[in-house]
């Protein structure tokens, strides 16, 4: 049963082999004797996951199903869940049950999914290891020693280990890419405004995207036929007509233009991460595809761009959090700008006052024109490299990551290597380009592999079926990591 | 473009950030080191290039101006630190 494909599961559930009570019981025992040592959960609430599983057994019985009806999904702790406690991986938030739901949310409630949990998180997403929550960093299930990447990390590792059938992540810089990457699973981050950020507590507006994690592409397909869809509360959600993501799951590949950029394949690159996304290209040169090699000059700019705009939205985006309506407030002060500075400091942790800080400054006075404005044109000329690329191939590939899992606080001091860890998949938000990673073998240390596949705009339906012929022909997405069998 | 640490006080004050002595230096490291980084982008050219503030091209919806919520002001405040009669308290401002 878990290993079984969301499809499955779906099957299982409305042919009555078994009901979604018995189902989230399962995945709870799994979470009670491994969380304590992954920490891929933030909170868990059997009673209100039991409730919505009985619910669902009445939806299944009554024929009523969707999808999803019944299927135990874990939240990403940064979406608002009514009656949940929602942290977003800070002390500024550890008291906050959250009055409503998160449109992600509502739309999986609404589908009859049963919420499992809540996962970890770097501190309101902002980190690549998830050693920035203030809940304590989660532990990479191939190796316990190493980060499960982030900020989706607790997302990434409960997939891996099986402690959910399936859950959600969000983007901003590669939150959702990286970390499949480095747990060994599948992870989408759609086009800008396919997922409503309505409820989901703000980074960097213009960047974050939620999107699904799971085991395979075929589950992503029919997660994000959940997750997506126009919503009037959030201004930058998109009005389209609705799509079946998995409709073009089994097309051959024959005739695939892949391209692949060349920075991507240049120094910095871990030699193991090479090796497998090169094995990786070479199999789908077998089902057909051809191969185009391409250029994305600006790719090197992404970095500091990315680390002006994204600090910047989330300095403004974080001035809500000022200690009187929700959230942390300092037990001694002795004034209200006291009381501000005091619960600010003492609720936010290291990373994300350092990015408030950035942000701060280049927005100030006599600094915006040198940085924000100069980072916003550089972001234009890193769009248009995208635009170009399209014009010769149908999808872009190459590594997510340019290594494998790291070791716990093997970049703990020193911020800009962290930074320079999401070369590959920043650009991807700066376009507002979906992207995504499945796994492709393992590296050194036997540490799983992910490779990034880019589309179009609006191209999440045929990226899935790139991924998807890969996963019919290739078994690294159905690999699982040692150690997780439940004691009978 | 170099930082000083009345810069890093000056910012930390503008974000409503306290900070110790202590703080003000590692954080004064710790930014120069990123504004390295970001000092790269100087060098690129872009003149004419239109600023890029969003990822997709639209414009912003308008609505009727009707009242759309009820009131949930009970349940909002429910996860205030302070509150009474319905108003939030904070430390007084005017004597």
């Amino acid at each position: 049963m878990m290993n079984s494909s969301l499809k499955q599961l779906g099957d299982a559930l409305r042919a009555k082999k078994i009901s979604s009570v018995e189902l989230t019981q399962l995945y709870l025992d799994r979470i009670a004797q491994f969380n304590p040592a992954l920490n891929a959960y933030i909170t868990v609430n059997p009673e209100i996951s039991l409730a919505q599983a009985r619910a669902a057994d009445e939806r299944l019985a009554a024929g009523n199903t969707e999808a999803l009806t019944g299927i135990p999904v874990a939240q990403k702790d940064i979406f608002c869940a009514k009656g949940w406690l929602t942290t977003c991986g800070s002390k500024m938030l550890h008291n906050f049950v959250s009055p409503y739901d998160a449109h992600v949310i509502s739309q999986f409630n609404n589908a009859g999914a049963v919420n499992l949990g809540k996962t970890n998180m770097d501190e309101f997403a902002m980190g690549s290891s998830n050693e920035t929550s203030h809940y304590g960093p989660v532990k990479n299930p191939w190796d316990q020693s190493r980060v499960p990447g982030g900020s989706s990390g607790g997302t990434a590792a409960a997939v891996a280990a099986r402690l959910c059938a399936a859950a959600t992540g969000t983007d901003t810089g590669g939150s959702i890419r990286q970390p499949a990457a480095l747990c060994g699973i599948s992870g989408l981050k759609p086009t800008y405004g396919v997922c409503s950020r309505y409820g989901m507590i703000a980074f960097a507006s213009s960047l974050d995207q939620a999107g699904p994690m799971g085991r395979s592409a075929e589950d992503l397909a029919l997660l994000l036929n959940t997750m997506a869809g126009f919503d009037e509360r959030d201004s930058t959600s998109l009005q389209r007509d609705k799509e079946d993501y998995a409709r073009g799951l089994e097309k051959p590949l024959s005739g695939l233009r892949i391209g692949l950029p060349k920075e991507f394949f240049a120094e910095g690159l871990g030699n193991d991460v090479a090796q497998a996304a090169e094995a990786a290209i070479a199999e789908y040169k077998k089902l057909g595809a051809t191969v185009v090699e391409i250029s994305l000059p600006n790719t090197r700019l992404s970095i500091p761009v990315y680390y002006v705009l994204a600090p910047a939205e989330a300095s403004s985006n974080l001035s809500r959090f000022d200690g009187v309506r929700y959230g942390y407030r300092a037990p001694e002060y002795s004034d209200l700008t006291d009381m501000y500075e005091q619960s600010r400091a003492q609720g936010f942790g290291e990373e994300v006052k350092r990015r408030i800080m950035i942000g701060t400054y280049v927005l100030s006075h006599g600094y915006y024109d040198a940085y924000y404005l100069q980072a916003q044109k550089i972001r234009r000329l890193i769009a248009q490299d995208f635009t170009e690329a399209f014009k010769q191939c149908d999808v872009i590939m190459g590594p997510t990551s340019p290594s494998t899992a790291f070791k716990l606080g093997e970049k703990g001091d020193d911020p800009v290597q962290m930074y320079l860890s999401d070369i590959y998949t920043i650009a991807v938000n700066l376009a507002g380009l979906p992207g995504m990673s499945i796994p492709c073998g393992f590296g050194d240390n036997d540490m799983p592999v992910g490779l990034q596949i880019i589309g179009n705009y609006f191209d999440e339906a045929r990226m899935l079926n790139v991924a998807h012929q890969y996963q019919l022909a290739t078994d690294w997405h159905s690999q699982a990591p040692q150690g997780l069998q439940v004691a009978s | 473009m170099s930082l000083s640490t009345d810069d890093v006080k000056k910012v930390a004050s503008l974000a409503r950030l306290a900070m110790t002595e202590t703080e003000v230096k590692i954080a004064h490291n710790q930014l120069s080191g990123i504004f390295d980084l970001i000092a790269e982008m100087q060098a690129v050219d872009t003149a004419g290039i239109e600023p890029m503030s969003h990822a997709q091209d639209v414009t912003q919806r308008l609505r009727e101006d009707k009242v759309t919520e009820s009131d949930h002001r009970e349940l909002f405040q429910s996860v205030a630190p302070q509150v009474e009669a319905g108003l939030y308290l904070v430390p007084q401002v005017i004597e």
